[in-house]
């Protein structure tokens, strides 16, 4: 049986609560060719300052999540890069992140995150990463990542008298000019067929950049066509959505859905309970991450080791200047919970946000 | 002598204040009409207004980073619970000296006049956006 890096760490933390550990549980669904893991990194948000002058902070996230993932061993069968490598699209930050992205030692898959887009609406992101939505099979888990981030046609071409202003306003994530974030009739179209030819016992695992999910509409934690491709993946057995954008911890589970949110390199983002001034509609299963102390720098950012367990996803958060946590599908309840914390009697205060 | 001439000199400032007031033609301190609250509450609004545009401005520091990228709706910065503590600071400090932290650092730029125009949009916005929750000085 595999035994790789999140086992052992998940030993050693369930150990301590006094549950199973994880390399048990697997003895008893064992079918190892499901069993491998992957790394999971997101929003960079590479930002050009002037000429070849970019914002150091978000460099050094990123560079710092390539440089670990590069370390890891075992090492990880690929790896996903969840969306917004660039601040405003600009091809001096795409090249930027993708020279820093490009030294990792693994296949690397890439997801389109809306400041890669609004500005050419993907033209160089596809020169250097391809199709916009794909998939792909590994070791008996389909995987597909799609372009979750498009919106309404008129606000994209008829609403703004330039690309940079188009690309600036869907940049401000509280702009109230903004457009909710949707996948789209065709995506959905291309989803349906893709998932026509697959065995409905297959584990299937898909890649977005929003939550496909409705979370908080006023800073797009939201996909406007959440349910209508939450459907084409009802018939599975086993799904997961992984996804950037939230720049958080986030997870839930919606009938046989598993969703888990990744954190970014960059900078951390509020709950959006703490907007005062909004509804919101956080997964109660959650246990938020730790509210972020601005003075390390690198504090509530990290990246992800993704251990698939017979196709489901065990979240291994790395998280700089921060206790890691891990975030894992739990086949009793069968809802993905927190390992160390989802026991409310396990919080700790730097988990509440306000 | 000295305090007499001090004493005669004050008497007549004051005397000079109330004379200058009684010739203005305005209500009574505390008489104010609906139209006033109307325009007073339009000015603090147009620096509201003001704060919101330089919360989510590149350049009010110097990397083009601005307040909004990490503070959507100004959430996580809490400006009911200062005064307090800060602990990476090591003393009580206002809202204010934690901005201009910020400007110093993720925006790599200069602290503000902390009593000047900008500033006080700045904290207008935020304030704003926190209207309604409860003062709680000294949280964390
Ligand atoms: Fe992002
Ligand atoms: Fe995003």
């Amino acid at each position: 049986m595999k035994m790789n890096l999140s086992n052992r760490r998940g030993f050693m933390k369930t150990a301590a609560i006094g549950t199973l550990p994880l390399s048990m549980v697997e003895l008893t669904f064992a079918d190892p060719q499901q069993n491998f893991s992957f790394a999971h990194i997101s929003d960079s948000h590479i930002q050009q300052i002037k000429g070849t002058k970019f914002v150091n902070n978000w460099d050094r996230g990123l560079i710092r999540a390539v440089a670990e993932t590069n370390l890891l061993n075992p090492k990880p069968d690929f790896v996903v890069f969840g969306g917004d490598l660039a601040q405003l699209g600009k091809k001096e930050e795409l090249d930027h992140g993708a020279e820093m992205l490009a030294k990792l030692n693994y296949k690397t898959y890439c997801v389109l995150g809306e400041h890669d887009y609004y500005l050419d609406l993907g033209a160089y992101w596809s020169e250097l990463y391809g199709p916009h939505y794909y998939s792909w099979d590994h070791k008996g888990v389909h995987f597909i990542t799609l372009n979750s981030i498009l919106t309404y046609d008129k606000w994209t071409f008829e609403r703004w008298p330039s690309d940079m202003q188009r690309m600036l306003e869907m940049a401000g994530l509280d702009n109230p000019n903004g457009s909710p974030f949707m996948v789209g009739e065709k995506q959905r179209a291309w989803l349906a067929k893709d998932l026509a030819g697959v065995d409905k016992n297959t584990p299937v695992v898909l890649f977005s950049h929003s939550p496909i999910q409705k979370i908080y509409k006023g800073w797009n934690f939201w996909t406007e066509d959440a349910e209508e491709v939450q459907a084409l993946l009802k018939p599975f057995a086993n799904a997961s959505v992984i996804y950037g954008h939230v720049h958080q911890i986030q997870y839930n589970q919606i009938d046989n859905i598993s969703f888990n949110a990744v954190m970014a390199t960059a900078w951390p983002w509020p709950y959006p309970a703490s907007y005062a001034q909004a509804k919101s509609f956080m997964p109660k299963l959650t246990v938020p991450m730790n509210r972020a102390n601005p003075f390390f720098e690198r504090d509530a950012t990290g990246w992800q080791l993704i251990d698939m367990d017979n196709g489901r996803a065990a979240l291994d958060y790395n998280l700089y200047d921060n206790t890691n946590r891990t975030v894992a599908y739990n086949p009793k309840t069968r809802q993905p919970e927190d390992r160390m914390f989802q026991s409310p009697q396990n919080r700790v205060s730097p988990q509440t946000h306000f | 002598m000295k305090p007499k001439i001090y004493g005669t000199v004050v008497t007549l400032f004051i005397l000079g204040l109330f004379g200058v007031y009684m010739l203005v033609p305005t209500l009574s301190a505390d008489e104010f009409t609906e139209k006033d609250v109307a325009r007073w509450t339009e000015e603090f609004m147009s620096v509201v207004d003001k704060g919101r545009v330089l919360w989510g401005s590149g350049e009010l520091g110097k990397n083009g980073v601005a307040c909004g990228q990490c503070h959507p709706n100004a959430a996580n910065t809490h400006p009911e619970t200062y005064p307090k503590f800060q602990q990476q600071l090591g003393r009580v400090v206002g809202f204010r000296d934690m901005v201009n932290w910020c400007l110093q650092h993720p925006l790599e730029g200069d602290a503000l006049d902390i009593n000047g125009p900008e500033m006080v949009a700045l904290e207008a916005y935020a304030t704003y956006e926190r209207r309604g929750v409860a003062l709680a000085p000294g949280k964390h």
